[in-house]
């Protein structure tokens, strides 16, 4: 087993672990926290596949943007769950039976795919960040508009929804 | 050389995650975060792809999926507050005012 193949299983097992944590603790801050954990392991993870404008993304927005929204939003709506999981037993097992099926729904499709041997990677000449960007800016300038017009929306929206009432 | 299939089993254990929080939990923050996960799940997908066909593509579109997800968080959250101040609570159970 190779150094890299190593890293790989360890920031793996350290989302998964996040994830878990993340959907069962009973404190909404623990959550958040392990969902931070999660995101840092996802992003030591781009850093792996080669994606640098990626990894650096992810930590800024993520670990440093939406967790700070979520942290100010739990603070201010601060009230615990006398019950965690939601429904009775009946509505646990009916989520429970979707989501293995879902589960072995795409299970069995990755295990029925041919498998592809990756290309072997060839580090860009001029580095990943310099080449998302050129794309970014030609190829796909309008979908960037467009997402930039969708945040403008997005906020005004998030404003408009949570300013007190007159 | 991370294979490919080790990639894509990741990425399917975290959507599955996001799933079971998206139904079982009751607190509205914790369903948008489960959601967060599976937006995850799906980004590694992408830069999964992006590698293995040597194509930026995969890459652009993450990014766009950080963004959307930016955005859906931001009125998510924002929704919260507004139901929190109406209603009191953060737990969908009780929230069935769209219900018939």
């Amino acid at each position: 087993m190779n150094w890299g193949l190593a890293v790989f299983y360890f920031f793996a097992a350290l989302a998964t672990v996040g994830g878990v944590m993340t959907i069962t603790r009973k404190n909404a801050v623990h959550s958040a926290v392990y969902l931070v954990l999660t995101f840092v392991a996802i992003a030591a993870i781009y850093v792996l596949l080669g994606a640098d404008f990626l990894f650096a993304v992810q930590v800024l927005v993520y670990a440093g943007g939406i967790l700070v929204l979520f942290l100010f939003v739990i603070m201010l709506v601060n009230l615990e769950e006398p019950r965690r999981f939601s429904g009775g037993r009946m509505r646990l097992a009916a989520s429970g039976a979707m989501t293995l099926l879902l589960f072995g729904i795409l299970a069995t499709t990755f295990a029925r795919s041919t498998s592809v041997t990756a290309v072997a990677a060839s580090p860009a000449a001029e580095g990943n960040l310099q080449a998302v960007g050129a794309m970014l800016y030609t190829q796909y300038i309008l979908p960037f508009e467009v997402v930039s017009v969708l945040l403008l929306v997005a906020m005004i929206g998030a404003i408009v929804l949570g300013r007190p009432r007159a | 050389m991370i294979p490919q299939n080790h990639l894509l089993v990741l990425s399917l254990v975290l959507l599955t995650i996001g799933v079971v929080g998206v139904l079982v939990r009751r607190n509205v923050i914790i369903i948008l975060m489960s959601i967060e996960l599976i937006l995850n799940a799906a980004n590694l997908n992408f830069v999964a792809f992006s590698r293995q066909w040597q194509n930026l593509t995969g890459q652009i579109w993450g990014v766009f999926n950080i963004t959307i997800a930016a955005a859906e968080v931001a009125v998510g959250l924002a929704i919260v507050i507004a139901l929190f101040r109406n209603r009191e609570t953060v737990n969908v159970d009780e929230m069935n005012l769209m219900k018939w």
